[in-house]
């Protein structure tokens, strides 16, 4: 396995999981238009996935996307742990998406810049999504934090609960490295001064106060997961394992 | 008079706009029909919602999450095309979870495998764009620009659906044998999506002077019928109706007797899944209230900080 084949698979498999997750939400939106809104973020994090597992299975030369998909199991899975958490209420998945939406905005403007042709071109097609899904989360999480009391105690909640996850966002190993050292991938860490503020300064406009760090989740890029993903892959891969000579 | 000047623009095929005058049971009848129209389009995710999370590839995840998708949009058009009638969206919702305002009985089946995606594309897209073609040609302005709208998205609908049934009937065994499967227990509630036979049609004579139906249920039925047969065959799965046969005087096929009790057993509430799908939606729509409240509460802040 190459590294750049590893690094491209990692950022498709937090697009998947993330898409697969937002797609659990069809038809359960809090208004119509907002079902339409979280289908749409779907829809994009399925195309991005799409779009880099593509390259991965170019550089493999012997898997296809769907194999990349559906036929792996949780260990081999490189995705953020953030993504695969549950989604929980409206403003949980709100709460969740702001904080994996800012890494990615970020993420992305690097990675658009990459010697790697492809990797800058998918980076730069992202990036325009991702735009628009940090505006929407921050929406609506001032929203959430500003709107009712019940509102701002149910994100700040939520954001206790999700902040474990933030640390690994920013974590390099040696395959990080090695490309970043190429002029083909990003400096992770260099990401965190500008992600803390933006989260800071949405946090003040929605009345939420940033959770301290205290137990940091680690290692999902090495395929260290919680233990929802095993059921979403169970529930996402379930056609592909049960007909493995079917073709659909 | 207003009565006959508004019949004569009914006649002269000239759209109603909703700030013209226009009967009172004209209004009733459209509101009736639009938001039911509107509901069988947000209550229609459900069942095919049920597959986005098991999709078997990428792709096939992609293309059908759009369609629920397109469905959520075209139910944003029929309630705003139904408020134009003075109606809130709220009072709507309020009626389709009283039990007052129905959805199409389609949806009170389960999909029970992958080829379910197929066959309610198939079929039952099929069934609503012959109907919506129809209807483009509506008294009511609003409700036939929406149709025009609906139309263009549907035929991709049948598309897809009929690729899925394609797709699994030339696959394995097993996945013939789905395919199968799908249609015998989409066809009948699917030729029942027009309704009862005009016999037993009690509101088709006004809907037809007003314009708002264009043409009768038997009739569309049978040109879903005639346009389906050859479908089915080219793909070679079985339509399962014994009696469907080529009637050369009439150039039509003749088909079965439907299963009315089951129909009239569905509509009023007792189908397989009637409690699911309306439990469903209200159970979302009440999880979303204090999203909607903070939502409401944000605004009236930031109103009071503008002033």
């Amino acid at each position: 396995m190459s590294n750049l084949f590893t690094y491209t698979l990692r950022i498709a498999d937090s697009s998947l999981i993330l898409g697969q997750r937002m797609a659990q939400w069809c038809a359960k939106g809090p208004t119509l238009e907002e079902d339409i809104a979280l289908s749409n973020i779907s829809l994009d994090m399925f195309g991005q996935a799409n779009g880099f597992y593509e390259y991965a299975a170019q550089l493999d030369g012997t898997k296809s996307v769907d194999d990349l998909a559906f036929l792996r199991n949780e260990r081999e899975f490189f995705n953020h742990q953030m993504v695969e958490i549950e989604n929980g209420h409206f403003g949980h998945t709100i709460t969740r998406n702001f904080l994996h939406d800012a890494f990615n905005l970020l993420f992305y403007t690097k990675l658009s810049e990459s010697k790697d042709e492809t990797l800058s071109a998918l980076a730069t097609k992202s990036l325009k999504e991702v735009k628009y899904h940090l505006r929407h989360s921050t929406n609506w999480l001032i929203r959430l934090g500003d709107g009712t009391e019940d509102s701002n105690e149910k994100v700040q909640e939520s954001l206790e609960q999700i902040w474990q996850f933030t640390a690994e966002l920013f974590e390099m190993d040696e395959i990080d490295t090695e490309l970043l050292n190429a002029g083909i991938g990003v400096d992770n860490t260099a990401l965190k001064a500008q992600w803390d503020e933006i989260v800071n300064t949405t946090l003040k406009k929605a009345k939420l106060s940033r959770p301290e760090d205290a137990y940091m989740a680690t290692g999902g890029k090495k395929g260290m997961h919680t233990e929802y993903l095993g059921f979403l892959l169970a529930e996402m891969q379930y056609l592909q394992r049960a007909y493995p000579d079917a073709k659909w | 008079m207003n009565d006959k000047l508004f019949q004569e623009r009914i006649d002269a095929e000239k759209k109603i706009e909703p700030k013209d005058w226009m009967p009172e049971d004209y209004r009733k009848h459209l509101i009736r029909q639009i938001s039911q129209h509107a509901h069988s389009e947000v209550i229609g995710m459900q069942p095919e919602g049920n597959w986005i999370s098991r999709a078997p590839s990428l792709r096939a995840k992609m293309i059908l999450l759009a369609k629920v998708q397109d469905e959520a949009g075209h139910g944003l058009y029929l309630y705003s095309a139904c408020e134009t009638l003075g109606i809130s969206r709220e009072e709507l919702v309020k009626q389709l979870h009283d039990g007052k305002a129905k959805y199409s009985s389609i949806f009170n089946y389960p999909t029970l495998s992958w080829a379910d995606m197929g066959a309610i594309g198939w079929l039952v897209d099929g069934a609503a764009i012959v109907n919506q073609v129809s209807l483009q040609r509506t008294s009511y302005g609003p409700y036939a620009r929406g149709m025009v709208k609906i139309c263009k998205e549907e035929s991709f609908h049948q598309r897809q659906g009929y690729e899925i049934m394609a797709e699994m009937a030339k696959g394995t065994p097993e996945q013939k044998a789905m395919a199968q499967d799908a249609l015998n227990r989409f066809w009948w509630p699917s030729i029942m999506m027009f309704g009862p036979q005009d016999s037993d049609s009690p509101r088709t004579g006004n809907a037809m002077k007003w314009k708002i139906k264009r043409q009768f249920n038997d009739e569309l039925r049978q040109k879903f019928i005639d346009q389906t047969v050859g479908q089915a065959e080219v793909i070679g799965l079985i339509i399962p109706d014994k009696d469907l046969k080529w009637n050369q005087q009439r150039e039509h096929y003749d088909f079965g007797e439907m299963d009315w009790v089951e129909f009239w057993s569905v509509v009023n509430g007792n189908g397989p899944c009637n409690k699911q799908r309306l439990d469903h939606h209200k159970k979302a729509h009440d999880e979303g209230k204090w999203v909607r409240n903070a939502a409401k509460a944000y605004a009236k802040k930031q109103e009071l900080v503008a002033n």
